[in-house]
């Protein structure tokens, strides 16, 4: 279980590798998109379901043109979903207020923020996973950089980002050498984990120090320098200002009670 | 106990980051001031360590149950506060990123919770004037448990006050307040004991690795204090825009649960009023309304005006209209994809 959320973050990484139109647009663009998206959504009063829906627009658009597969997305969702389900599930229990019925069928508030608990989860959860995906961690640290991040911030998460997996398949082989010399679930306490965290820990030292040494002999001083550089170009201005503006204009207008009030209308 | 984006509100999650922010900046300026160029390969891999030490469980005697190493304080103890608030604030980070443990937004009350207080408070103040200037494995143990317990209390505390600022969920203040501290108590005990288990096998091996910290940073001083000061104020601005901008009274709510006391006003909603409310709702095709207000009459009476209007047309409405857009939403994706396809 714990190996595939690593399978699939390295899945991610080669998603991210790939050349596709969401990758093109400059990461600041994307980054600070998305952050609007956020702020739009969750700006919504608690008890909003109907004005949560059109923006789904934006995840499914950045996921069409960065190929992200939809499956991936729901996947990652459904892993995480249990902590916004397990607080917002008090909702329906603590606020019972009766908002609308029809026929014997009741919605109270409790359940109506509920749902909008779990609207909020999947646009907010799902756009920045569709946005990582298809940017990359080195295009997104540039962008975080370039948008004014600490250096030494950056270059930490680089260098998290880079050893990740190296010292997780270290602790993977460690539980399993553990495992399979348990018996009985002998072994398998705490004393016996202190140890083998600790020697994990002075692994990892060592580590640390072999790539200081080797990174000396390349002439690291403290920086972490980039090759290409950024440029924001007409397309990426434009990618912001058109996704604000909608966001603003979902925000402020509600598109759908207008859609449907005229369908309705019309309809009658 | 990682916030979640979709429970809190814009104007608290804004303070957080505002507060977070100026706490990494504070910290990259510190790291960068020491002129250690051999911190940066290990602020990183030490990062990846904690990745690692989380994914190995082990087994809680009596219990059935098992835990793993947070690894807020290990960081801490290790590295120093500064260098470990980047470290951990970069663990999170990535988690927000690849693993959508937490969200964007909520990565500043993240960092905050589980960064600033093992960093700034439980090391500093709590570890090192109880392990003293002459460690042994007895002293390591006591003062790594007290340590992560206050650490993780008051970041369990952070995760409520902002939860309840946010005023998404529907948890009262004391009863989250409640859930939480218990829980966290225990997590705290067992963080504590394994950080000491950690730290208690460096110290015998290689015990020169924990003077790590003394011997690559001066001690911070001068601008922390005003640094602090910022970031209470921040956090307070935060608290307060979030209480103004929020249309719904959860902010009376709190009130109310500080003035007239959170115990008295609990008791029946738990107990035999939940357990009625249970039967009331399997009985009756229409729970009444009068029935919540038992529970919280001072706060109904105050949240009746302020409700939004919300009559079956409009909400029809507002269905068959979300449905329409979130379909063309959809059309779009898949038109774009068509298109993509077709061109390649």
């Amino acid at each position: 279980m714990i190996e595939s959320r690593f399978a699939d973050i390295g899945w991610m990484d080669a998603l991210s590798g790939r050349d596709t139109p969401l990758r093109r647009i400059d990461p600041r663009a994307k980054l600070l998109a998305t952050l609007g998206f956020i702020l739009a959504v969750l700006s919504f009063p608690k008890y909003e379901v109907a004005g949560l829906l059109p923006f789904f627009l934006y995840p499914v658009v950045l996921m069409s043109i960065g190929d992200v597969p939809v499956a991936f997305v729901l996947r990652r969702l459904a892993v995480v979903a249990p902590f916004a389900v397990f607080v917002g599930m008090f909702n329906p229990l603590l606020d019972r207020q009766v908002v609308a019925g029809v026929g014997p069928w009741v919605m109270t508030g409790g359940w109506l923020s509920f749902a909008s608990i779990l609207l909020r989860f999947a646009l907010t959860v799902g756009a920045t996973l569709v946005v990582v995906a298809g940017t990359g961690i080195h295009d997104v640290c540039r962008g975080l950089g370039a948008l004014g991040v600490p250096a030494a911030f950056t270059a930490q998460v680089l260098f998290l980002y880079r050893y990740l997996f190296v010292l997780v398949d270290d602790g993977m082989r460690m539980a399993r050498a553990r495992a399979l010399r348990s018996f009985g679930g002998r072994g398998m306490g705490m004393r016996v984990y202190g140890h083998m965290l600790g020697s994990l820990l002075l692994r990892t030292m060592g580590r640390a120090e072999r790539i200081h040494l080797a990174m000396r002999c390349r002439g690291f001083d403290g920086q972490v320098r980039t090759l290409t550089r950024l440029r924001f170009g007409f397309a990426d201005a434009l990618f912001l200002l058109g996704w604000s503006t909608a966001f603003v204009l979902l925000r402020c207008f509600d598109l759908p009670r207008r859609v449907g009030g005229w369908i309705l209308g019309a309809g009658t | 106990m990682h916030m979640a984006d979709a429970l809190i509100s814009p104007a608290v999650g804004g303070g957080m980051w505002v507060a977070s922010a100026g706490l990494i900046g504070y910290c990259a300026r510190k790291v960068r001031a020491c002129l250690d160029d051999r911190r940066v390969p290990l602020m990183g891999v030490l990062g990846a360590f904690v990745f690692a030490a989380q994914m190995i469980n082990f087994s809680i005697p009596g219990t059935g149950s098992s835990g793993h190493l947070g690894g807020g304080l290990l960081l801490a103890i290790l590295l120093g506060p500064s260098a470990a608030f980047l470290t951990i604030a970069s663990v999170l980070t990535v988690q927000a990123l690849f693993f959508a443990d937490g969200g964007l937004l909520a990565l500043g009350c993240n960092i905050f919770n589980l960064g600033f207080f093992p960093c700034f408070v439980a090391y500093p103040l709590v570890y090192r004037p109880l392990v003293g200037r002459d460690p042994n494995p007895g002293r390591i143990a006591v003062a790594a448990t007290v340590a992560a317990v206050i650490g993780l209390q008051m970041g369990a505390f952070c995760v409520v006050m902002e939860t309840l600022l946010s005023g998404v969920s529907e948890l009262p203040f004391g009863k989250f307040l409640l859930l939480m501290q218990p829980i966290h108590l225990a997590i705290g005990v067992v963080e504590g004991l394994v950080t000491a288990a950690v730290v208690g096998f460096v110290w015998k091996a290689r015990p020169e690795v924990l003077d790590l910290d003394r011997a690559m940073a001066p001690d911070a001083g001068g601008l922390r204090p005003v640094l602090i000061g910022l970031l209470v104020a921040a956090v307070v601005v935060g608290g307060g825009l979030s209480w103004f901008a929020s249309t719904h009274p959860d902010g009376l709510e709190w009130a109310m649960f500080r003035t007239a006391g959170a115990g008295e006003l609990e008791a029946p909603a738990d107990g035999a009023h939940g357990a009625l409310a249970q039967v009331q709702e399997t009985t009756a095709l229409m729970p009444d309304y009068g029935f919540k207000a038992a529970a919280a009459e001072e706060g109904d009476a105050e949240q009746q005006p302020v409700w939004p209007a919300v009559d079956t047309g409009t909400s029809v409405a507002g269905l068959v209209g979300g449905g329409l857009t979130l379909a063309a939403a959809f059309l779009i994706g898949w038109l774009l994809k068509r298109r993509r396809q077709a061109k390649a």
